[in-house]
């Protein structure tokens, strides 16, 4: 179950999204998402569907990955979908008594409003783990430095808040598999975290926790000193391996997404 | 009695980094056998033990235990953990109470055992590792490295196991630990006629206990036979990047350059015997 995730699972490759420059990649993947949140509509939906199955292609990920990064996500999306569907008010399409006078109705609006939800969720996880599957945790907090640099005029800490990031999405994946293996050692004592109510599966989670915590705060300790010795301090005057450039991809690409984004919001307000 | 039929294991099927980690493996184990399984890394070792007790299940073939067959649905598999007992290479990843007793009590605990029953046995299991009893009110996590794995032992001993199985228990031990860890092994095969499956990489750790050796390569059974039979065959597994015991390999030398030794050797105890009878030999001449 924890392998599935797929946040900080770089997949290595030399796709057109692979050759963009970090930055950028983040700062559009945030335009998409705002605009995701913007349109309501059919006919936007249907081009911005479209536009996410062309990313998928063009990312060379293969999307059975995605899919399968999608199945953490299921209970949070069936969830808002229930909750969309039963508790939005409006035009009454079925309704039933059930006990002590409650009556639950599904209303048009309803229906709309959770297809709306179940869309934008999936949509949401897609567009931004194609932006983890294809940019390494290292560019990807190096992106987030640069865009964050600007601030560094009012005290934002930059080059700490990326390099606290970072260190947590390379871990993530680490913690993961530790997990499971936690998960197996405490099944082969017989533990069981399957059956039981609410409250005895939430103490049968004890026996995993407290080793997760202990060797989070070993590695975290650890990772300290392997950084110390190697003289790590901070970001002032650090040179990078690697320099972040802009070239015609990115530009190519921002030129899309600005069009994207003009025909979405021409079609979510003008028809 | 374990035994797999045509045992094979995917990961992660269909995904970019799908890995078939298990190739038909068909492996029979004797109750009261005391088997080492070596092999690189990646070889399929730890996929392979893991089947055992039900952690993982095979994507196709079949694992009896005494008979039953665990790949199939409605299996207990509680009572299948509780006859055979895994201990995992760490001991940070199950170790987690606030004493040593209660660590080792989980197991029993788990069980549905009685408050005494289970007192019994973590005493028991305790005496079989050597933990002393004033270490029981400890933390685990104040313990040494081989301390921690002891009691990690005990914790799967205090199930009373008919089986028990344990992933490279003395890798990151010093001498002395590694020592009393193998001699807690020899023993509780000795006394209790426990079956007990071995992973490591040390060569020298299973001339020393094990009865019987399985050589598993890119996630074949290589060889399957005892400890001579397995190390008659030196080159092989030096090919597949494995190794005889540094005694081994010092008495092959020695008999390359025409020391007439026996070939056998694969313990320092025995070539020392050999050494001490070639010495008084010469003596006596």
């Amino acid at each position: 179950m924890f392998k599935d995730i797929t946040i900080g699972q770089y997949i290595d490759g030399s796709s057109f999204l692979h050759r963009m420059n970090a930055s950028m990649k983040i700062i559009l993947t945030f335009v998409i998402i705002v605009m995701l949140f913007v349109i309501s509509h059919i006919v936007p939906y249907v081009l911005f569907i479209a536009f996410s199955v062309f990313l998928v292609f063009l990312s060379k990920v293969p999307p059975l990955y995605i899919l399968k990064g999608l199945r953490p996500m299921i209970f949070i999306i069936v969830f808002t979908v229930i909750l969309n569907l039963f508790l939005t008010p409006g035009e009454t399409l079925w309704q039933q008594k059930i006990l002590f006078g409650w009556t639950v109705k599904i209303t048009y609006e309803g229906v709309r409003m959770s297809i709306l939800m179940f869309l934008r969720l999936t949509l949401l996880v897609t567009v931004t783990s194609l932006l983890t599957l294809t940019t390494s945790p290292i560019m990807l907090t190096d992106g987030i430095e640069k865009i964050l640099k600007p601030l560094e005029v009012i005290k934002v800490p930059a080059h700490e808040i990326a390099m606290m990031m970072s260190i947590a999405i390379r871990f993530i994946p680490t913690l993961a598999e530790e997990t499971e293996k936690i998960i197996k050692a405490q099944t082969a004592r017989g533990a069981d975290f399957e059956s039981g109510n609410i409250i005895m599966r939430a103490k049968a989670m004890i026996p995993i926790l407290v080793p997760l915590f202990v060797s989070a705060f070993r590695r975290a300790d650890e990772l300290a000193t392997a950084m110390d010795a190697r003289c790590y301090h901070g970001g002032k005057n650090r040179t990078r391996m690697k320099q972040m450039k802009m070239c015609a991809n990115d530009y190519i690409a921002a030129g899309m997404t600005v069009l994207l984004s003009a025909v979405l919001l021409l079609t979510q307000y003008l028809i | 009695m374990i035994k797999t039929e045509n045992l094979n294991y995917i990961y992660q099927p269909g995904m970019p980094y799908e890995k078939h980690a298990l190739y038909d493996v068909n492996i029979e184990i004797p109750d009261g056998d005391f088997v080492a399984v070596i092999g690189h890394t990646g070889s399929g070792k730890s996929t392979l033990i893991q089947h055992l007790n039900g952690l993982i299940k095979p994507t196709s073939g079949h694992i009896f235990i005494d008979g039953t067959d665990i790949t199939q649905p409605k299996v207990d598999m509680k009572s299948i953990r509780k006859k055979v007992g895994l201990v995992f290479q760490y001991p940070e990843h199950q170790l987690f109470e606030e004493t040593v007793y209660k660590d080792i009590a989980f197991g029993p605990k788990n069980m549905g055992l009685h408050q005494d029953e289970i007192k019994e046995r973590v005493m028991e299991a305790s005496r079989l590792v050597n933990i002393d009893e004033s270490i029981l009110e400890k933390s685990p996590f104040d313990l040494s490295g081989g301390q921690k794995r002891r009691v990690a032992i005990a914790g799967v001993l205090s199930m009373h196991p008919k089986i028990l199985i344990l992933d490279e228990p003395t890798a990151g031990l010093d001498p002395r630990g590694r020592d009393s860890l193998l001699e807690v092994l020899t023993s509780l095969h000795d006394k209790l006629n426990m079956t007990i499956i071995l992973v490591s990489h040390s060569m020298e750790d299973v001339a020393k206990v094990a009865k019987n050796i399985i050589v598993m390569n890119k996630g074949t059974v290589f060889m399957h036979g005892s400890v001579a039979e397995v190390f008659e065959r030196g080159r092989e597994l030096i090919e597949i990047g494995l190794n005889v015991p540094q005694v081994t390999q010092l008495f092959n030398k020695l008999n390359e350059m025409g020391a007439g030794l026996p070939a056998d050797i694969y313990t320092v105890k025995y070539a020392a015997k050999i050494l001490d009878e070639r010495m008084k030999g010469i003596n006596n001449v």
